[in-house]
């Protein structure tokens, strides 16, 4: 089926020509990549414009006096006024490039963490997580005396709430650290609710929003969250740039994470002060031309239009979901459309993930194979592992049919 | 890249040599690769200088199993020594596809490897290699 009957308001054409990638062949085929859940492609916006900046603006930020250091600090904070605008935060204050969005998470697991629990607290995460919003968790629990409780799952992988209460008879929570958008299943999981009763209980919401912000358009306010991490490689950026949001005044309070250059207001012997925000939690010389690129990444988003971008995402999955239901030996995990991102894991019962990921790649469809950073949630479905397809702006049906007749190689080569 | 799936890969899969645990046994190790979740386990007999008998079990995907199976093959009845210094190559181009371009399958092919080294060293002392040093961290 061609993508120019996909019933949505997307014109795909025209976004695959934006993408260079799609000009390749794989196998001879044109590359079906079902994969941007792990990192997307990268439009020529983005590849071009930083082509550019290195070439015209590039030097050092915050310090250099000549003219091309103004550009490049221009550059880079124009980055960050992008993103303020798009995750609808009050100020640039509280966004904080990082490197990517583990290191966005373990900023808070350790400058907040590490510092204000203890004994008789609660650090609370999901079976869901992807490792980089549990392990941290866990970790700084175990540092400080805490307790570290994982809230559990259904059958369809949909978080199951009333385990809360359980859970709060272990001691005071004070945090609770959940993705938006599982990257292992796709759920999307009632962050608004959660964070909620956090608040009634003055605990801290840390949202990982790494699979919902390149798809969904977000507003940290109504999340009702108290920080939200994202990575940029998975929204058409660059890799090598992440985003911590946090609220002005936790950050503020907040101890400092990495310690250096850039986040001092001033060192002498015997005290160093800390820089005002962001800075004091961008230490060293940052990721310069990967948040600008991010920032380009952030235009051509808001450009096609984030609702667009769900909707187009939204009607891939739901032509996965019936076409695989119709497959020999594959069963889906995970919730149905309704409450899914554009992510689609399955197993069939012929032949381990790695091995259908690989003939797969013969027919030239990407895919990736493997517990997705998320043993836990492997662990809950009794498997080590899926194959799992992921949706993006550019795919089509088309990709959907390709990834069928993959699997009916797998069959004749397994079955 | 389905040549990866040769007859032969698919045989040892579904039809694996030598599988099940030895109850005592001499030597024991078990090794997983994180990438794939491949897990396996070997036991062992010695009678003499020799590995007079040996057994896998494990889980993973084809090309872990199947080496694992065609590396029970190679072992039995050679001696401890000559396991010892059983060299990849001998396993792989048993395995016989082409894997050189693909690192990450190429921990799968090896695992068992690294396991029979592991139980080797651990039972008789014979020096673990270098190349198989991440296994005993395991
Ligand atoms: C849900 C989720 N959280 C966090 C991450 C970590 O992102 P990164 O690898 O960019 O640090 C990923 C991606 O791997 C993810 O899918």
């Amino acid at each position: 089926m061609s993508s120019l009957t996909t019933p949505t308001a997307l014109d795909v054409p025209r976004i695959r020509a934006d993408f260079p990638v799609f000009e390749e062949r794989f196998n001879g085929r044109e590359l079906a990549f079902l994969d941007s859940a792990n990192s997307s492609q990268k439009p020529r916006h983005v590849l071009e414009g930083l082509t550019e900046f290195y070439e015209h603006s590039y030097s050092n930020v915050h310090r250099a006096v000549y003219e091309l250091g103004e550009r490049a600090t221009a550059a880079y904070e124009g980055a960050r006024e992008k993103v303020r605008v798009l995750l609808g935060a009050d100020s640039t204050r509280e966004i904080v490039f990082t490197r990517n969005g583990t290191e966005a998470l373990n900023l808070v697991a350790y400058a907040w963490g590490l510092s204000e629990l203890g004994p008789g607290d609660v650090v609370v995460s999901t079976v869901l997580e992807h490792h980089s919003n549990f392990v941290p968790w866990q970790y700084v629990a175990k540092r400080s005396g805490a307790e570290f409780a994982m809230l559990g799952a259904d059958a369809a992988g949909e978080l199951d709430l009333e385990q809360l209460d359980e859970i709060e008879r272990r001691g005071r929570i004070r945090l609770v650290a959940l993705g938006l958008i599982s990257n292992s299943i796709g759920t999307v999981n009632p962050v608004e609710e959660v964070a909620a009763w956090a608040r009634e209980r003055e605990a801290l919401t840390v949202v990982d929003a790494c699979q919902a912000a390149p798809h969904r358009q977000l507003d940290v306010a109504t999340l009702g969250a108290d920080f939200v991490a994202l990575t940029g490689h998975k929204m058409l950026g660059p890799s090598g740039i992440g985003v911590l949001w946090g609220r002005q005044e936790l950050l503020s309070a907040m101890e400092p994470f990495n310690l250096g250059g850039e986040m001092i207001r001033s060192v002498s012997e015997r005290e160093t002060t800390w820089n005002e925000l962001p800075n004091k939690f961008e230490a060293g010389t940052p990721p310069i031309a990967q948040a600008y690129g991010l920032g380009l990444a952030v235009d051509y988003l808001t450009n096609v239009g984030l609702d667009r971008i769900e909707a187009h995402e939204h009607d891939l999955t739901v032509y996965a979901m019936e076409q695989l239901a119709t497959a020999e030996g594959v069963s889906v995990l995970g919730p149905p459309p309704e409450r899914r991102g554009g992510i689609v894991s399955f197993t069939i019962d012929c032949a381990h993930p790695h091995d259908v990921a690989q003939i797969l790649d013969s027919h030239g469809v990407a895919v990736r194979a493997g517990h997705h950073c998320t043993q836990p949630a492997m662990e809950h479905f009794g498997i080590p592992a899926t194959t799992r397809a992921s949706f993006y702006l550019y795919n089509t049906r088309e990709d959907v049919d390709r990834l069928l007749e993959g699997l009916a190689g797998v069959r004749a080569t397994f079955g | 890249m389905s040549d990866l799936y040769r007859e032969l890969i698919l045989d040892h899969y579904k039809n694996p040599r030598n599988h099940g645990e030895l109850d005592p046994c001499d030597a024991h190790a078990q090794g997983q690769n994180p990438l794939c979740g491949d897990d396996v386990s070997i036991t062992m007999n010695f009678s003499g200088d020799d590995v007079s008998e040996i057994r896998f079990t494990g889980r993973g995907c084809a090309i872990s199993q199947a080496a694992a199976s065609m590396l029970m093959e190679l072992v039995e009845g050679k001696t401890v020594a000559e396991v010892a210094e059983l060299p990849k190559e001998e396993l792989l181009d048993e395995i016989g596809v082409p894997l050189a371009k693909n690192p990450a399958r190429l921990k799968c092919a090896l695992l068992s490897l690294g396991v029979v080294k592991l139980a080797l060293h651990r039972a008789r002392g014979t020096a673990l290699p270098e190349e198989w040093a991440g296994f005993e961290e395991r």
